[in-house]
């Protein structure tokens, strides 16, 4: 089983933790740190919104070890243009050429815009970012961002920030199955569980975030999370079988085959006859 | 649409019993971690005129007022706005008092293109304006708007506001439409606690806002609830809202609308304050000045506050406060991303 070398890749980089952890939320720089290196998360993502240029106040930036990926995220966009304006300031700035495209044009709900994702992830990848666009999973839009030149897709599995695990697993399954580039899930998961549920369907990787940072202990959080991204995936490349409802029976409709013709005092009364009839 | 209703909302202001507000607290205190994270947003008042020609029986800087009117010229608005930078704020709020004539727009387009050389995020809290004018200065760099209705209910509103364009309640109420049709990224919302019935101006500032929010989602609404503070030369009696009122309104608000913003003032004290982020305030102002120019021109002397400061603190000694406390300070909440390229033109 190839557990030693699990490598996957996006844009053709290779990360062996399949951990992406966000860094919003949490209640100090310090601990954001200690939690990035406990996970062992190899991308972790950042807004650009909250990145302090002019270092009034401590940049967040120096917290993230430098083995990092940096993923700068364009929260606070509401369509494409703002999305590809703040893709555009994260690179002038120097913070690389990986951008989270996050369009959300909805304060309440925080849910993707699909459409305005997919024309901002159209226009970046042609500029030669490597472009992670967060949507909702939806089959179609997943397929035209492929077309588009996204690394990956992120379908989110609940709400942001709610911890509500894996409401759209059906159709996680359907992207996990249809989509040839990675499929990492992002948003609403809560537990440790869920990350090893979605990795267990074969989801590529997850990112989580509100579940970490607003934990008690977030570098113990993470760290559970890790293990259970690690668990699910090892569940999958081992082809678990999934568990089943109710007892079955080994071959209820094609047994009969192989089994050997009833007594032989029954034959002779017929086929028709039931115990009923006795 | 559902909202909180009004008798729901007068139940929980009128239980005085201790435990159901501890209970109350403890849901608002989750919704806001779970939502926001340990993590408060700073900002500072700028103070550029404090020219009126509304008569608000409650404001300091109303019409009627004989006390010395002042704008800041250009230069001073800069030496102010470089003095609050340097303090390493960078959501700023602008302010003018509600004169069409002494800060019309022009005066304002000055005002955000200076500030967009010192902050980040831009404010305004002024005139309610119509829709191409918000769209102007959104363009100019403008970020967002705070615009108070004072109180929704309309026979009270007319009795207070005697001159002036604010005496149209209805223009006021709808502003906030035109701001986020003009593109506005920040919207925020109030009332004026002491003016009316607590619980019916809660409940039709809940119903403004979850208009707005079905009209337009995108934006990123935040609520204010400042209190009444006694002005100079009034003896306008207003019924008082007290720390566990104000502190209940804090916890509704949260639970009511988990990811809305919350602002709280310096107008209320360091203590309050302190307890109230664990509770659901989100955004802070720091150590602001209420005074036009008060802060590098030291006009303090010659022009009067529009209210008194409670809590004095700089904002050195908020961040120290806020740190001892688990809390994030976020200075930087919004890059500018040139607003003018996101004309549909371009």
């Amino acid at each position: 089983m190839p557990t030693d070398k699990d490598t996957f890749f996006i844009a053709g980089k290779p990360f062996q933790s399949r951990f992406l952890l966000g860094t919003g939320k949490f209640k100090n720089k310090q601990e954001m740190q200690a939690t990035i290196r406990n996970s062992g998360a190899q991308i972790v993502t950042v807004a650009l919104r909250r990145i302090d240029m002019e270092t009034h106040q401590e940049n967040i930036l120096e917290y993230i070890p430098e083995d990092i990926t940096l993923l700068t995220n364009t929260s606070g966009a509401r369509n494409a243009k703002e999305a590809i304006r703040i893709a555009h300031l994260a690179r002038e700035s120097g913070y690389g050429d990986w951008i989270k495209i996050e369009v959300i044009n909805d304060s309440k709900y925080l849910l993707p815009d699909n459409a305005e994702t997919l024309e901002a992830t159209r226009v970046l990848a042609q500029e030669g970012f490597i472009v992670l666009p967060y949507i909702s999973a939806d089959l179609y839009v997943a397929r035209a961002l492929v077309d588009a030149g996204a690394a990956t897709v992120m379908p989110l599995g609940s709400l942001i920030g709610s911890n509500q695990g894996l409401k759209t697993k059906a159709f996680l399954k359907i992207l996990i199955e249809e989509i040839d580039i990675p499929v990492i899930v992002d948003a609403g998961i809560g537990l440790p569980s869920q990350a090893a549920a979605a990795m267990e369907m074969g989801a590529d990787a997850v990112l989580v975030n509100t579940a970490v940072a607003t934990a008690q202990h977030p570098e113990i959080v993470a760290q559970a999370f890790a293990w259970a991204t690690q668990a699910g995936r090892l569940a999958y490349l081992s082809r678990l079988r999934h568990p089943q409802d109710a007892a079955e029976a080994s071959s209820p409709l094609t047994g009969f085959l192989y089994e050997q013709p009833a007594s032989s005092a029954n034959d002779q009364k017929g086929s028709v006859t039931t115990d009923n009839d006795q | 649409m559902t909202l909180l209703p009004l008798a729901q909302i007068r139940t929980c202001l009128n239980d005085t019993r201790p435990e159901s507000l501890e209970q109350l607290a403890r849901q608002a205190h989750q919704t806001t971690v779970q939502n926001f994270g340990r993590t408060i947003s700073l900002y500072a008042p700028i103070y550029l005129s404090n020219y009126c020609s509304s008569h608000c029986a409650y404001c300091g800087f109303s019409r009627h007022h004989k006390i010395k009117r002042y704008k800041l010229t250009e230069p001073e608005m800069r030496r102010e706005m470089e003095a609050v930078a340097e303090k390493g704020i960078e959501n700023i709020l602008l302010l003018t008092g509600e004169s069409y004539t002494a800060t019309p727009l022009a005066y304002l387009e000055t005002a955000v293109r200076t500030a967009r050389e010192f902050f980040s995020s831009i404010t305004l809290e002024v005139h309610p304006m119509e829709e191409a004018e918000y769209r102007h200065l959104f363009f100019c760099g403008a970020d967002g708007i705070t615009l108070y209705q004072e109180t929704y209910d309309l026979q009270r509103y007319q009795h207070l506001h005697t001159a002036g364009k604010k005496q149209d309640y209805h223009f006021r109420r709808r502003a906030p439409f035109y701001a986020a049709q003009a593109g506005m990224r920040t919207i925020s919302l109030g009332v004026l606690l002491g003016l009316f019935d607590v619980a019916e101006d809660l409940f039709s500032l809940y119903q403004h806002l979850r208009e707005m929010e079905r009209t337009f989602p995108g934006v990123e609404y935040s609520l204010s609830f400042p209190r009444l503070q006694p002005v100079k030369g009034e003896n306008f009696q207003a019924a008082y809202v007290d720390d566990i009122t104000l502190i209940k309104i804090i916890c509704l608000t949260r639970i009511a609308f988990p990811r809305v913003g919350i602002n709280l003032s310096t107008r209320e004290s360091a203590r309050l304050r302190d307890h109230a982020i664990e509770l659901g305030v989100t955004r802070l102002s720091a150590e602001s000045s209420t005074v036009v120019g008060g802060y590098a021109l030291d006009r303090s002397a010659d022009t009067s506050p529009q209210f008194d400061i409670q809590d004095t603190r700089s904002v050195k000694q908020i961040i120290r406060r806020l740190k001892e406390k688990q809390f994030d300070p976020v200075l930087t909440d919004w890059r500018p991303i040139a607003n003018e390229t996101l004309r549909s033109d371009t």
